[in-house]
């Protein structure tokens, strides 16, 4: 599995409207590498729930959008990073249903399953670093 | 009159807002308030959101879409949302989140028969 250097792109998260445009790119990403509107969907809803996260719980962070092959595979990554308040009880958030503020909990336990691999790295006080990747269905 | 970007137009006794932009968090909170006030300024007693331009509904916008469905239904009016995409549906379910509570429609046409039945059935209790 290699990325490619030039299917690289960094979006700085530092304001709301900033949101809008980690899933926008993220949209056009997928559509131009032909994802069915299912995948679309689920890719920029993930983009779109975990760019919240880092706006809401860190206020600044970044997301990196890469285009992975693997063979005659596509996928699509996503890394959020943030140097923000990290999650205390992760279990717990990735259960589901919990939030300790806005839609964290649904956010992530949700988000995960949109993709196909989902790891998540976080320590209290230090920060949070989220990686999602989502494969094109061969037909 | 609202003053933000999603339009808001009153059909006889129903309003319809039509979403036609990628919503910002700012903007989805200032729309809520905006359609209340719409109903309370024009004595609606229906509200339709048409959401078949929105390619992305993530959990915030859904539960602002369910929310002002509730909130709208305690001034006394009954809202449909109408256009939901296929894979906005889908993501939605999967995310495991069922908006359950919220009437829906295909199209703008069934959410507008959806009031004119209500409206219908309303009057005809009130002729019992």
């Amino acid at each position: 599995m290699y990325r490619s250097e030039r299917e690289r792109w960094e979006i700085r998260i530092d304001k709301e409207a900033d949101i809008v445009a980690v899933r926008q790119r993220v949209r056009e990403i997928a559509k131009e590498h032909r994802f069915d509107q299912f995948a679309v969907a689920a890719l920029t809803t993930a983009a779109s729930e975990l760019s919240r996260n880092v706006w809401v719980h860190a206020q600044k962070g970044i997301a990196l959008i890469s285009v992975l092959r693997n063979g005659n595979k596509v996928g699509v990554e996503l890394e959020f990073v943030d140097h923000g308040p990290g999650i205390a009880d992760l279990n717990r958030a990735l259960a589901g249903g919990f939030s300790t503020s806005h839609s964290l909990g649904l956010g992530l336990s949700g988000t995960k399953r949109l993709v196909d691999e989902f790891s998540i790295d976080t320590e209290p006080g230090r920060g949070t670093k989220i990686v999602i990747r989502k494969w094109k269905k061969e037909f | 009159m609202p003053s933000g970007p999603i339009p808001i137009l009153k059909l006889g006794s129903t309003l319809l807002a039509t979403i036609h932009i990628d919503l910002h968090d700012t903007v989805v909170d200032s729309f809520q308030n905006d359609v209340l006030e719409e109903i309370e300024r024009t004595g609606s007693d229906g509200l339709i959101i048409d959401i078949s331009a929105l390619e992305t509904v993530d959990i915030y916008v859904a539960r602002m879409l369910a929310n002002t469905g509730k909130m709208a239904k305690l001034m006394g009016a009954e809202t449909v949302i109408v256009g939901m995409r296929p894979a906005v549906a889908a993501t939605l379910v999967r995310m495991g989140y069922l908006m359950e509570g919220i009437n829906t429609a295909l199209s703008l046409e069934e959410g507008l028969e959806f009031h004119t039945r209500r409206s219908k059935m309303s009057d005809g209790m009130g002729d019992a």
